[in-house]
């Protein structure tokens, strides 16, 4: 039973850091009903650029980071400028191929810059169990893990009170509803997208400097969006609770058919497993579990 | 940021003119075709790999090429996809006045153009790395598994693990976890391992991971609960830093973790930090550094054409074995030459052969300035691969250490002759009669 925990906790805590990822979709979507598929080059962009400011320039990693949330911003208000605002009350399939054009130009432009080397980045937080857990149940609960849940609260927090308590929060909302109708009530469609693609920047150098803290800044970061499609369709596209509920069922399923059910059929079903899930919701919920169910009069 | 966006660029744009210029070589240059991932998952080996043969065939040239013929390459991006691999021979196999050989660096891409060589008569090396009963000449006579093979890889782990246990026969009832890849790749060694599983009497644990391998917890969990007394790391790219560091976190002790040469680079214990301090990993090139090394930083680098952007990257696991593939490749050529004319230009089906006679004792790797870098080498019809020695090594937490100061061979009679009926299984399938292609 003991051993069923420790795979169920593991299970929770890797599917924090996957809603840290989802997190970002969820930004985009609900500012402009759009998929964006260049999340995970972002996540990949953020993280290569800090550590490429430090290494490069021989910078502190904490004068590193505020420098990359500078280029984050800007990097959203220009995706604004030049990818999206030509694209105003086009078909959403339109912005999804934009966003599969930008992962390939994030991508390479990011290792153009700074290489393709596998870089180490060191945030300081001991990736060890924590002993207390340890001495008192025998379970293994890694410090790191519970750390990066503790910074996902936070960005949460964070999230929630801008969508809610603030009137950015609410242009967003509207100009998520219809593109046309917000912009005929003077909300400055250009400028929330730009401060959301900010925002999702951010998110994305977060994800990326605890991901890439876990695994080395390298191009495998991209694949982590991979895990949070899963995520979003089980908590839902356009709710930012949603993205941690999903993540933590994700992670936790994947964890325990990896463990329980996987030696019974050859085993690696992890890639694969989260996908038959969200595949089930699909069908009972395609809305996922906090998304806005959508009535539209035929 | 923006002088070294601009840096950059120019950069690109020097690679792109080198590029122009070794398309348009004279038919006196020998036509080498590069298929390599300088960009995606796996670029950082890439660029390692194929940075390392570039610089040897730089320094080929700046000594004059071989008995005056230079050598010329292009490269094609392959990202590590089969078929863009495929795409990028189809491309560049006729360019030139005929591609010499090609090096794919990736097994999916290995296999791709597997069928194609003899119709071309394009050879193949694939050192390290894709089917291991290539090896047998007279089925596969374009393909050269050069030096070793994922099989003998395995047999030597083996026989590593029993020295480090009192013997081989101490082995028997330990517990020995295989965690790989879920892939082909990662399967390889099954047929190796399962047999001397039989033979030796220890119990084999085979735990797969999903690619690309950046979630292990679930699976080190299991280890943890097998309570293993090895675990063999057959890994690629970012699986490896990933089981480095999750093994450390599990409490696993690096000692203990015995990875395949494709997870024994300083790309998979940096990003690990002091996690990978203690780790072993099975190579066949003995870290440190050597004459041709250093005549590299001299005329290749001193002389500003340098291929890597990272001077410290000169010498690692990845350059290296670029630079010792390069090498052989031109021993092969420079086989072809004395049998077919010295200072021509060979055609595939000439290489082929001087890679099938390749010889490179103890007194030629001192003459290349390669002494002891890689096993000594003896190529024949029946045996393309011409060595299967390895060698054990350590991170020590800033460099590679060489821990077995000898080249070791596992149960190399079982492998040669998994390697003749797996051969003649895929010759039965294919229509091929088995025989060695006149010289």
């Amino acid at each position: 039973m003991q051993f069923f925990f420790e795979v169920l906790i593991a299970g929770l805590l890797s599917g924090v850091m996957y809603a840290l990822v989802a997190l970002g979709f969820v930004l985009i979507f609900k500012a402009s009903g759009v998929f964006n598929f260049a999340q995970g080059a972002m996540v990949f962009f953020a993280a290569l650029t800090a550590v490429g400011l430090k290494e490069e320039f021989n910078l502190s990693l904490w004068v590193a980071i505020p420098l990359t949330m500078v280029v984050m911003i800007v990097l959203g208000f220009a995706i604004e400028r030049i990818v999206l605002r030509p694209l105003v009350n086009q078909h959403d399939i339109t912005l999804f191929m934009a966003t599969i054009g930008l992962t390939f130009f994030l991508e390479g432009l990011v290792q153009l810059i700074w290489g393709s080397t596998v870089r180490k980045l060191d945030l300081g937080i001991p990736d060890v169990p924590i002993e207390v857990v340890m001495s008192k149940t025998g379970m293994l609960v890694s410090q790191f893990d519970v750390i990066a849940a503790g910074i996902c609260a936070v960005m949460v927090a964070l999230l929630a009170i801008l969508f809610n308590k603030t009137k950015i929060g609410r242009a967003l909302r509207a100009v998520a509803d219809d593109h046309q109708a917000a912009l005929s009530v003077g909300i400055p469609l250009q400028h929330v997208w730009g401060i959301v693609w900010a925002v999702a920047g951010i998110v994305a150098l977060v994800a990326g400097l605890l991901w890439g803290s876990r695994n080395g800044v390298q191009f495998a970061l991209t694949f982590v969006a991979l895990k949070a499609l899963p995520v979003l369709i089980i908590g839902g596209f356009t709710s930012v609770p949603g993205a941690i509920v999903g993540g933590l069922i994700i992670g936790a399923s994947e964890k325990l058919a990896e463990v329980f059910i996987g030696p019974y059929v050859g085993g690696g079903i992890e890639g694969w497993f989260p996908y038959v899930l969200a595949l089930l919701f699909l069908l009972v919920r395609p809305e996922g579990l906090f998304g806005e169910k959508i009535i539209r009069r035929i | 940021m923006k002088l070294k966006l601009l840096k950059a660029l120019t950069v690109a744009a020097v690679a792109a003119a080198s590029t122009v210029t070794s398309t348009l070589a004279t038919a006196q240059e020998q036509f080498i075709p590069i298929l390599s991932y300088r960009v995606g998952l796996y670029a950082a080996g890439g660029s390692g790999f194929f940075g390392g043969a570039i610089d040897y065939f730089n320094l080929v040239n700046a000594n004059g090429g071989i008995n005056g013929v230079k050598i010329s390459w292009e490269e094609c991006e392959t990202e590590y996809n089969a078929s863009r691999g495929v795409e990028c021979y189809e491309r560049l196999k006729k360019k030139n006045g005929g591609a010499s050989l090609v090096e794919p660096l990736g097994t999916g891409i290995a296999y791709g153009v597997l069928d194609r060589l003899p119709v071309d008569k394009i050879p193949m090396t694939t050192m390290g790395y894709g089917r291991s009963d290539a090896a047998n000449g007279q089925v596969f006579p374009y393909v050269f598994p050069l030096i070793t093979s994922y099989w003998n890889q395995a047999a030597g782990m083996i026989k590593h693990l029993g020295d480090k246990a009192g013997g081989l026969d101490k082995l028997k009832g330990k517990k020995i976890v295989h965690l790989y890849h879920d892939s082909a790749f990662g399967k390889e060694p099954f047929p190796v391992l399962e047999a001397l599983e039989k033979s030796l009497g220890y119990q084999l644990i085979k735990i797969p991971v999903a690619h690309p391998g950046t979630e292990q917890n679930s699976q080190w969990l299991q280890i943890r609960q097998a309570n293993p007394d090895y675990v063999i790391l057959w890994g690629w790219g970012v699986m490896n830093a990933v089981a480095i560091k999750t093994a450390a976190r599990n409490g696993f002790p690096r000692e203990k973790m015995l990875g395949v040469w494709w997870a024994g680079s300083e790309e998979d214990t940096i990003p690990a930090g002091d996690a990978a301090k203690g780790y072993t990993t099975m190579t066949f090139n003995t870290p440190g550094n050597y004459p041709v090394i250093d005549e590299i930083r001299k005329k290749v680098y001193g002389a500003g054409k340098g291929n890597l952007a990272d001077k410290d990257r000169i010498g690692s696991v990845y350059h290296m074995r670029g630079i010792t593939a390069a090498m052989l490749w031109i021993e092969g050529i420079r086989n072809a030459q004395n049998k077919y004319g010295k200072g021509k230009v060979m055609t595939g089906e000439q290489i082929r052969w001087g890679l099938e006679n390749i010889n490179v004792d103890e007194k030629r790797q001192r003459e290349l300035g390669a002494f002891n870098m890689f096993p000594t080498i003896k190529t024949s019809c029946q045996d393309h691969e011409g060595s299967g020695a390895v060698k054990v090594q350590v991170w020590d937490g800033k460099a590679w250490k060489a821990v077995t100061p000898n080249w070791i061979q596992g149960d190399r009679a079982m492998v040669q002759k998994m390697v003749a009926e797996s051969s003649a299984k895929y010759a039965a399938e294919k229509k091929i009669t088995p025989a060695c292609l006149p010289g």
